[in-house]
């Protein structure tokens, strides 16, 4: 038994016995990867749309390749996407919301977990940190809704108390740039607490001698937060900015969908919203198939030339 | 000495009341939110409401309690996570285990495979038309199946799985354990808090969602989960429809209504996260570490 443990197991030949004693993990692994196949390599196959015409109740490989008056041009839907202002808009819009979620949203979470590591009751430290992860068990629908009930310019919260102390009262959500502010707020709002999760097991982890020995040298609160928590914790911080540098023109749907209205749609129109408007509800398939597929490998070309920064920079990588 | 000590301690209360700050900016619009769900309308439209109900009534949650609409939402919501969650355990699972046993032939190929899904997308059109060629349109099952494994969770598992030691495996595969004996004897039993864990992520996913529903159900309305019932109402999607319903035509009981509304989408969630901190705490810390 004992030389069980201690020698690692050699690899086996496929063979009778093999299959015999293996068989069930694979049993076990089938539907797994059979939902894979389906739900997530199936559907690629659609992605060859983005280089023809569609036409609706007919076999994919029967479509004729995308065409300008009988003239081949694969590339054809990717052109007319560029030539679109709507869409250059939405890509903007889209580069330009990441950007600013990152720039607030990446410090709050770090800047949270500092301080909660300073709080001296342990309880009331709990307590905080329950009530900062409750924003991120909302979904966007209801926090769009508590935006436009604090937010609304005559009968949201905010606005009733400016105007009732004689103000003038703001227009937090029918003003671009004021509904910028709202959105990235609502952003950082939603993950700070959540966030800082990460960043205080990195605290945790960090050796407590290092604290008594700068105690010992007279360190201050904030010389031991800058000399050992930001360096003990860097790695993380690194990762995690590259990861999120890497989803710059990712994009999730339901967000900017839910506090998006018709008055600031010159900043709330994204990629994924205008896929849905402009593919499911007005069924330009092949080119919204085609911004699909540009957002696609753009994205991954980020995420894997982040990850490869990540090495270079002598951090673990992502994968 | 005593000085410093003395400093310290000055120190140590503009923490705490930074961190009350930042409770209250969490807190506030929820509190917000209940005050204007159990005030009387004329203190409503008069927008004197902020933080604490005035004409306190429970009129707004007795008309969404006994709307058979906003029932059968949270009926159908409640049972479509209920599935979501224990599908997506189980195949959590199925695919977890097998993956961190080194004998498995063609694991590091099974394990590009599945990384591949992590980082690209065939995105949103595609999706669709695969759902559509599936027949999942207008389907309840397209609110179960599509989203019934996701990988990142299936990482957070495998990691925990790998922190059990591999001796007691192994003392079990000698004595003549098969390996589904070992999933269910051992494994599951000493991985309650990655499942708590898990549980919450799915739970709450499928019952904030609403962009598969959006997406892929139009006609049949029975199949709404709460969420997208509530996006449709707070947004008036079908303002004739919304109005005709009794309350939403006078203005202060409308603003009650919809803030009843949503506390009534969310309260179940909030009741409940509280009490698996301390287990998606370490869900998030272990997602973190991959291997």
């Amino acid at each position: 038994m004992a030389r069980e443990k201690t020698n690692p197991v050699p690899k086996k030949k496929i063979n009778k016995t093999y299959i015999k004693r293996y068989w069930q993990l694979y049993a076990l692994l089938f539907l797994p990867l059979l939902y894979l196949v389906i739900f997530k390599y199936l559907p690629m196959r659609y992605i060859v749309l983005a280089f023809k015409e569609y036409k609706l109740n007919t076999p994919l490989t029967q479509m004729p390749w995308a065409n300008v008056k009988g003239q081949t041009d694969i590339f054809k839907y990717f052109k007319i996407a560029f030539g679109n202002a709507d869409f250059r808009r939405a890509l903007w819009n889209t580069v330009k919301l990441n950007l600013l979620d990152l720039i607030m949203g990446f410090p709050a979470p770090i800047i949270f977990a500092l301080i909660l590591n300073e709080l001296p009751f342990k309880r009331f430290k709990k307590t905080v940190q329950t009530i900062a992860y409750m924003p991120h068990f909302l979904s966007w629908v209801i926090i769009a809704s508590l935006c436009t009930q604090l937010f609304a310019p005559t009968d949201g919260m905010i606005n009733s108390l400016i105007t009732r102390m004689g103000g003038q009262s703001i227009s937090f959500l029918d003003d671009s740039a004021h509904w910028v502010a709202t959105y990235v707020g609502a952003g950082v709002w939603q993950s700070f607490g959540w966030g800082s999760i990460i960043y205080l097991a990195a605290i945790a982890g960090i050796n407590p001698e290092l604290y008594e020995a700068a105690s010992v040298d007279g360190a201050g609160r904030f010389k031991k937060m800058w000399h050992i928590t930001l360096p003990g914790i860097k790695p993380t911080i690194v990762v995690l900015l590259i990861m999120n540098l890497g989803y710059i023109m990712g994009g999730g749907f339901e967000r900017p969908f839910a506090m998006k209205n018709n008055l600031v749609m010159d900043v709330a129109e994204v990629i994924s919203t205008f896929v849905y408007k402009v593919g499911i509800q007005q069924l330009k398939i092949s080119l919204t198939t085609a911004v699909g597929l540009f957002q696609s490998v753009v994205g991954l070309f980020f995420l894997l030339s982040a990850n490869a920064i990540s090495r270079k920079l002598g951090e673990r990588g992502i994968w | 000495m005593k000085i410093k000590s003395a400093k310290t301690q000055l120190g140590d209360w503009v923490f705490v009341i930074f961190c009350v700050l930042i409770s209250i900016i969490c807190v506030l619009p929820m509190i917000n939110l209940a005050a204007k769900s159990l005030s009387g309308t004329d203190f409503l439209i008069r927008h004197e409401v902020y933080l604490w109900p005035k004409g306190f009534n429970l009129e707004a949650y007795q008309t969404v309690l006994s709307d058979p609409k906003y029932q059968r939402a949270f009926v159908w919501t409640a049972i479509l996570t209920a599935i979501c969650t224990v599908l997506s355990l189980v195949m959590t699972t199925l695919c977890a285990y097998p993956l961190i046993f080194p004998q498995l032939r063609g694991r590091s190929a099974i394990n590009i495979f599945i990384t591949i899904t992590m980082f690209f997308n065939a995105g949103t059109i595609p999706n669709y038309l695969l759902m559509s060629d599936l027949h999942l349109l207008e389907n309840p099952l397209v609110l179960i199946l599509p989203s019934c494994l996701s990988v990142y969770n299936m990482i957070i598992m495998r990691s925990f799985f790998y922190g059990i030691p591999d001796s007691l495996r192994e003392s079990a595969e000698i004595d003549g354990a098969t390996f589904v004996q070992i999933l269910m004897k051992i494994y599951i039993p000493l991985s309650k808090p990655v499942f708590a864990t898990l549980a919450l992520f799915y739970a709450v996913g499928r019952w904030n969602g609403y962009g598969d529903a959006l997406m892929y159900i139009k006609t049949n309305k029975q199949y709404f989960p709460l969420q997208l019932l509530l996006y449709n109402i707070l947004n008036n999607v079908n303002a004739v429809e919304v109005a005709a319903q009794e309350g939403f035509m006078q203005p202060g009981l409308k603003d009650s209504l919809k803030s009843a509304t949503v506390m009534f989408a969310t309260v179940p969630i909030l009741l409940i996260y509280p009490w698996l901190q301390k287990y998606f705490i370490s869900g998030v810390t272990i997602g973190a570490v991959k291997e």
